[in-house]
């Protein structure tokens, strides 16, 4: 083997040690709650908690809201700036990016102050209007994946043409979206919604300070309190993160045949 | 002409500070088929483009069928339209991108089944219902793409380039088969295309088209023969082009590459002044021959075998003219370097003015 390919395993294994190790030790301290023994009794206790459950199908709900606002939001938009405003376009994607810059907890104090019980529009005076404050916050931190993701799907085809062709055959705006451009992006638009579910799901920050019973705000609440749940429960988040990304992949290589993905 | 199924009437375009198309005026027949020819950037298809509903024209006015569309939306027009990227719905079947405008329309799933079928039948892809557009060749696609602008039973239909991303063969047999098409439907056509060939082998009409105006509007037989502007004379076939100065404006007496040539018509110079003589390259003719009294002596300086035809370039002079003789295989084609006259006929002299 020539030295330079020796080097590079030589990193590789470094950089795999460097994110398995731990991810190895949690998951080997999660399975030792009962004392000399392995054992998945951490999990079982978890997974028989309600207050998992609970939290867990709340996030889960709240994710998939996020990702129909999220398209609804995002295709027609980037598909509009495709098509007639290509000017706009690094307004936008500067727009899009700024979730990145500005730490969740900027973001939620300045909610609170718009949309506080005393506010022009109350949308922390009840449950039901904090949830659809928490959505709209989680659209707003999925926005640079959404975002991308469309784009990229919209580049690969010939949006002005399709639409063109779709228009002089007589089809209105909300037809030419909903069948031509949405399920040709639909990869793009799946891949973007796996993401948001993945960051929904682990969220903190937004769900702790809107005092939301979400999976996040559980998840600290547990790590404080126990000592061998919290490795479980760890474990189990990363799994779900990796079962969306499979998903991403599964998805793509069964997607309907299309311009992006002959054959 | 009966009553124009089409009328466009003065049309301007501009972007921006850019005038694209400059008062335009045509009137098209029912069922006719029109060309618009021109080198890229012509405004040929801003033209095209116009009629479609895609832009709207900065002046003037656009009739289809008696009734005024310049200011209705593309899908209130009626109008079918062959895109030169094919642009089927790559999501959707063969059968469901040439249903798609009958099932925008609300048509019933009968009707538009029956219609699916129809239209595979006029391409001759009936087998191909079920197929996804990447599952076709270029030429299955275009075809595809003109049953699917016909499907809607359009009162005009627009083709966009429609030939040009595919390869020669394919070129040639899909033109034919377009033209019987629209022949057997009877359908009004546009045709945009910058292929001479092609403007010249379908079309009733042709518009030659050169920054932004309609040069001339003929027949291909016109157009050939009887090119009115000097773009349309050397855009449109081969011309050879010589630089003659007057000696009698009166009797068409010019003198060219050393020799006196009497044209016998009224020339639109006076006497001294320079004037260009254009001449096809199938009028001239290596050698004597009866009937082209008009000779000038020179070289043969290159010949091309082109198959059915020999393209044999002659220096006359400091010029070169080309000139095309019909392949014989009992002759042996001329050498470069034989000394040669070249002879035509004072009628087949094309004078066009600057």
């Amino acid at each position: 083997m020539k030295p330079g390919r020796i080097g590079a395993w030589v990193a590789f294994v470094l950089g795999m040690a460097y994110f398995f190790l731990p991810l190895i030790a949690t998951f080997e301290f999660s399975m030792r709650m009962k004392r000399g023994a392995y054992s998945f009794e951490a999990y079982r206790v978890i997974l028989s908690d309600p207050r998992f459950q609970e939290t867990f199908g709340y996030s889960a709900l709240v994710a998939l809201m996020t990702i129909l606002v999220g398209v609804l939001l995002v295709v027609p938009t980037a598909y509009w700036i495709r098509l007639k405003l290509p000017y706009l376009r690094p307004v936008i994607e500067f727009i899009t990016l700024l979730p990145l810059v500005i730490p969740a907890i900027v973001i939620v104090f300045g909610y609170l102050r718009m949309y506080n019980s005393s506010s022009f529009l109350p949308f922390t005076g009840s449950r039901r209007g904090t949830d659809i404050l928490l959505i709209f916050g989680y659209v707003t931190l999925a926005l640079p994946y959404m975002y991308r993701a469309v784009d990229t799907g919209l580049r690969a085809i010939d949006v002005r043409t399709l639409t063109e062709a779709a228009e002089i055959l007589g089809a209105k705006w909300p037809t030419i979206i909903a069948r031509i451009i949405l399920p040709n992006v639909l990869i793009a638009v799946l891949s973007g919604a796996f993401l948001t579910f993945a960051i929904v799901i682990g969220e903190f920050t937004m769900a702790s300070l809107l005092n939301r019973p979400a999976f996040g705000p559980y998840m600290q609440n547990l790590g404080a309190n126990r000592a061998y749940e919290p490795a479980a429960l760890a474990v189990v988040a990363f799994a779900i993160t990796w079962a969306c990304m499979v998903l991403i992949q599964v998805v793509s290589r069964f997607a309907p045949k299309t311009a992006e993905r002959p054959g | 002409m009966n009553e124009p199924f089409i009328r466009l009437d003065r049309i301007n375009k501009a972007f921006g500070p850019t005038q694209v198309v400059r008062d335009f005026n045509l009137d098209i027949a029912p069922g006719e088929f029109v060309s618009f020819l021109g080198p890229s950037g012509c405004g040929k298809t801003t033209t095209l483009r116009m009629i479609a509903g895609f832009e709207t024209p900065s002046s003037g006015r656009i009739a289809i069928g008696g009734r005024d569309v310049t200011n209705l939306r593309p899908n209130q027009r009626k109008i079918g339209m062959v895109f030169q990227a094919y642009a089927l719905f790559p999501n959707l079947t063969v059968a469901q991108n040439i249903g798609f405008g009958m099932r925008v329309a609300g048509a019933s799933r009968a009707e538009i089944n029956g219609r699916v079928a129809e239209m595979l039948e006029i391409i001759k892809l009936p087998q191909h219902g079920k197929r996804y557009p990447f599952q076709l060749s270029g030429g299955q696609q275009q075809r595809v793409a003109l049953a699917r602008a016909l499907a809607v039973r359009p009162q005009v239909l627009l083709l966009d380039e429609p030939l040009s991303a595919l390869d020669a063969k394919i070129r040639v047999s899909l033109r034919e088969e377009i033209r019987s098409i629209q022949r057997k439907l009877g359908i009004t056509t546009i045709y945009v295309t910058h292929d001479q060939e092609e403007a010249l082998s379908m079309s009733d009409r042709i518009v030659v088209m050169h920054e932004g105006v309609a040069e001339q509007v003929g027949t291909p037989f016109e157009i050939y023969n009887r090119p009115a502007t000097r773009f349309v004379a050397s855009f449109v076939g081969t011309l050879n082009v010589l630089k003659a100065t007057v000696l009698d404006p009166a009797s068409g007496t010019v003198r060219a590459a050393g020799r006196d040539l009497r044209l016998d018509r009224r020339l639109p110079a006076g006497a001294g002044e320079g004037i260009s003589l254009s001449l096809r390259p199938e009028v001239v003719s290596l050698g004597s021959e009866p009937g082209r009294p008009l000779e000038l002596p020179g070289t043969v300086s290159e010949v091309s075998f082109l198959g059915s035809v020999i393209r044999v370039r002659v220096q006359v002079d400091d010029l070169f003219l080309s000139l095309d003789t019909f392949n014989n295989p009992a002759a042996a084609p001329p050498a470069i370097g034989e000394a040669t006259v070249v002879s035509f006929s004072p009628d087949d002299v094309l004078v066009i003015a600057d």
